[in-house]
């Protein structure tokens, strides 16, 4: 819950309500971009962009070095798994 | 040093190692008692046990595992009113899956689901918020949880459900707030802290300047540390630099992911939706002033704490626990007297059991293999997860 997880934005569904289809280890998921969007980086800017993502939103932007070895950390701690498995498990997800 | 093959780079840390040791050798007081920091952070905590930090350190540095494992604090009688809530017939109660286990005074959230009420675990708030939209005859409960890292998805969740008019979403909200508790744990008589380490994603929404008051009025050093080991490491080489200095900063060593300001949007949103509450309840730790947050009126609708009753009993610890006194760092996990007999992290007693993130759930998981001289991976993946 509060280490997330970084991932990679593929797409935007929906530029004005936000939402954009995130990459987490093959795992994809729809993710708020709300916090990470501004008028310098538009929702269309977004794709490609390496993030941490935590509770289904994308809280920062990171660079593709720092979000490997936060990936790499997270198996090293046992928490990839549980972070995936309660992604994929949650009840009403939004699996894309 | 068993763990230094699985630092990314080895040399690295034997290097910090050795300055730390170096730079300790300087400082006078550390030779009367040792110096203690205290990482504020749970997941700096699970990283420092995982990695065997303390095994780079000279005796001359303790840890003082802090409160920041927003599962662990929370108080029995918050617990109780989830249940409460989560048995009413009408009611999804939503929950993120660290907080299923946590015990209640009569049953924990999972007991709950076994016994009938329909509990649902959810990645995310907005996930809550879709099963509402598709349960319009249901009234979906969220129990939001945590420090300010995933305070503004809640905020943003509960935005978007107002924008929606999705009358049938509430939050029942126990998020905590940083500062305060930091503000408190420094006017702790008991505690003697020497510095921090500052937690990395909270850090990321409040921004590194939220904690200059800790330099400047309590003349305490202060490191914003990221997660991994070098990480951690490196940070508390910056703090007891610090020490050894006579200099009491902010400084931030996960400046990658940790601007000064941090996130205006997230920060925005909190403040749209959320106001300080007067005094919140820790478990472990008491009542502390302004440490939790509530739903602001303008968003009444969508609490649940005006939406329907609760029982909101304050329910004392259990009395074998000694959470509060590992909480403070006055004592050491292994020290409590029921740790590892009554209290595991497959029965968990106390809530530092309960999460992979709590102090006493993390030695029962690592910290055990130094004194026992097994090594790392006889350690089973079910002892691992303890769930």
């Amino acid at each position: 819950m509060c280490l997330g997880i970084p991932g990679q934005i593929v797409e935007i569904i929906d530029a004005a309500g936000k939402l954009a289809v995130v990459d987490v280890g093959g795992v994809r998921r729809e993710v708020n971009i709300a916090f990470i969007v501004d008028k310098a980086h538009s929702a269309a800017d977004c794709v490609g962009d390496w993030v941490l993502v935590h509770v289904g939103f994308a809280m920062v932007r990171i660079d593709e070095d720092e979000a490997a070895a936060t990936l790499a950390l997270l198996r090293e701690m046992g928490e990839y798994q549980s972070e995936i498995d309660s992604m994929q498990a949650s009840a009403a997800g939004n699996p894309v | 040093m068993k763990y230094v093959d699985e630092f990314r780079d080895p040399g690295k840390a034997q290097a910090l190692s050795r300055e730390i040791h170096a730079l300790v050798a300087t400082i006078e007081r550390a030779k009367r008692q040792p110096l203690q920091i205290m990482e504020v952070c749970g997941g700096h905590t699970h990283s420092i046990f995982r990695y065997g930090i303390g095994q780079f350190l000279p005796d001359e540095i303790e840890f003082v595992h802090g409160p920041g494992c927003p599962v662990c604090v929370l108080p029995m009688g918050r617990v109780d009113d989830c249940v409460a809530l989560a048995e009413r017939p009408e009611v999804i109660f939503t929950t993120f899956g660290d907080a299923m286990r946590v015990p209640g005074s009569k049953k924990s959230l999972l007991k709950a689901k076994a016994d009938g009420a329909d509990v649902r675990m959810v990645y995310s708030p907005l996930d809550a918020l879709a099963l509402a939209r598709q349960n319009p005859e249901r009234e979906v409960i969220f129990f939001g949880l945590g420090f300010e890292t995933t305070m503004p998805s809640t905020a943003m969740t509960v935005l978007q459900a107002d924008a929606e008019n999705v009358r049938n979403f509430s939050l029942f909200c126990n998020h905590i707030t940083i500062i305060p508790t930091i503000k408190a744990i420094l006017d702790e008589p008991d505690l003697r802290l020497d510095g921090f380490l500052g937690p990395g994603h909270v850090s990321m929404v409040i921004g590194s300047a939220a904690y200059d008051f800790i330099a400047r009025d309590y003349g305490k050093p202060i490191t914003i540390a990221g997660f991994e080991p070098l990480d951690v490491l490196q940070s508390v080489w910056m703090v007891v630099k610090q020490i050894a200095e006579g200099r009491a900063e902010v400084e931030n060593q996960y400046g990658r992911v940790v601007p000064r300001d941090g996130n205006k949007v997230a920060l925005a949103a909190v403040a749209e939706v959320f106001e300080l509450r007067e005094f919140f309840e820790w478990r472990g730790l008491g009542s502390i002033e302004h440490s939790g947050v509530r739903v602001r009126q303008r968003y009444a609708a969508f609490d649940a704490e005006r939406k329907f009753s609760l029982p909101n009993l304050k329910i004392a610890d259990p009395q074998a626990c000694q959470c509060g006194e590992v909480l403070k760092g006055l004592l050491k996990p292994q020290q409590c007297r029921i740790f590892g007999t009554a209290c595991t992290p497959r029965t968990p007693l106390g809530a530092l059991m309960v999460s992979t993130e709590g102090a006493c759930a993390a030695f029962y998981n690592y910290g055990r293999i130094d004194t026992s001289g097994l090594s790392a991976s006889k350690v089973t993946k079910e002892d691992q997860h303890g769930r």
